[in-house]
């Protein structure tokens, strides 16, 4: 029994980061983007915990902590910011929320 | 057994990684994005990290897919439409995501060749792991914790109705 390969837990950490960022690059729902950011954030999650284990430091699962952390208190502020938006211009595109670019 | 479990919730994250950004409604993209969640949590405890896991389920799966599928119901997020996105992003998104792919896959294969996790390889309990976080990352834990007083504070002050003065 050898155990599961380290490069296994990271190619899987670094394709579900190559999805979020597909997902904020082509989605146009601003909820949808907002839950591409959080896939990118457990993707790296999933490489601090791979790391910690390969050098066994508890280093590693302390950053996850705090990426939690700043995830939720993210996704609290940034759901606000989706509800103050909808609120003024009752819609969700991306492409239609454009008052700071022209 | 550890390879089976790691190729079975492997799938799972994957499979559900996709159905995120290919669903049309977001509440179907919210309800894969927990199943990634909730197989990620399992490769943490075959990795040793109990603690995190447990986290995990209930810091992400719990309270913020939570939040997002309240604000989901709340605006009544309905299916996308689909319109023609922006000519640089429908040219390049494709090759330069696949070139990012390739380059970390690269890198990660190149960074440890022969290593394998064994289940119970490096199991740290909740305590050292509060042990660290009291004594060498005190500093940052003080900081998230006005982080989050700042977040609780910024989310009422956004969300609140305008009254009328």
């Amino acid at each position: 029994m050898t155990g599961v390969p380290i490069s296994w837990y990271l190619t899987l950490s670094a394709i579900l980061f190559v999805l979020g960022v597909a997902g904020f690059l082509f989605r146009r729902n601003v909820i949808t983007v907002f839950m591409s950011i959080e896939l990118m954030l457990n993707a790296v999650n999933l490489s601090f915990v791979t790391f910690s284990y390969q050098l066994k430091n508890v280093g590693g699962h302390i950053y996850t902590l705090f990426v939690m952390v700043v995830a939720a208190a993210e996704a609290a502020v940034g759901l606000a910011i989706i509800l103050a938006i909808y609120r003024t211009r009752s819609t969700l595109n991306v492409d239609e929320i454009n008052a700071m670019r022209d | 057994m550890d390879v089976f479990l790691f190729l079975i919730f492997a799938s799972i994250a994957l499979v559900c990684g996709i159905n995120v950004i290919v669903q049309t409604q977001p509440i179907a993209s919210a309800i894969s994005l927990i199943g990634v969640m909730g197989s990620l949590a399992v490769l943490y405890l075959l990795l040793g990290a109990e603690f995190i896991a447990a986290a995990q389920v209930i810091v992400y799966a719990g309270a913020v897919m939570v939040l997002f599928v309240f604000v989901i119901m709340l605006l009544n997020a309905g299916a996308e439409t689909r319109r023609g996105r922006s000519f640089m992003v429908s040219l390049l998104g494709v090759p330069l995501l696949i070139t990012l792919l390739g380059l970390l896959s690269y890198f990660v294969q190149r960074l440890f060749p022969s290593a394998a996790a064994q289940f119970g390889g490096f199991k740290p309990g909740t305590r050292e792991i509060g042990r660290s976080l009291f004594t060498t990352y005190l500093l940052p834990f003080e900081a998230t914790s006005v982080l989050i007083l700042i977040a609780i504070l910024g989310a009422m002050l956004l969300a609140r109705k305008e009254v009328d003065r």
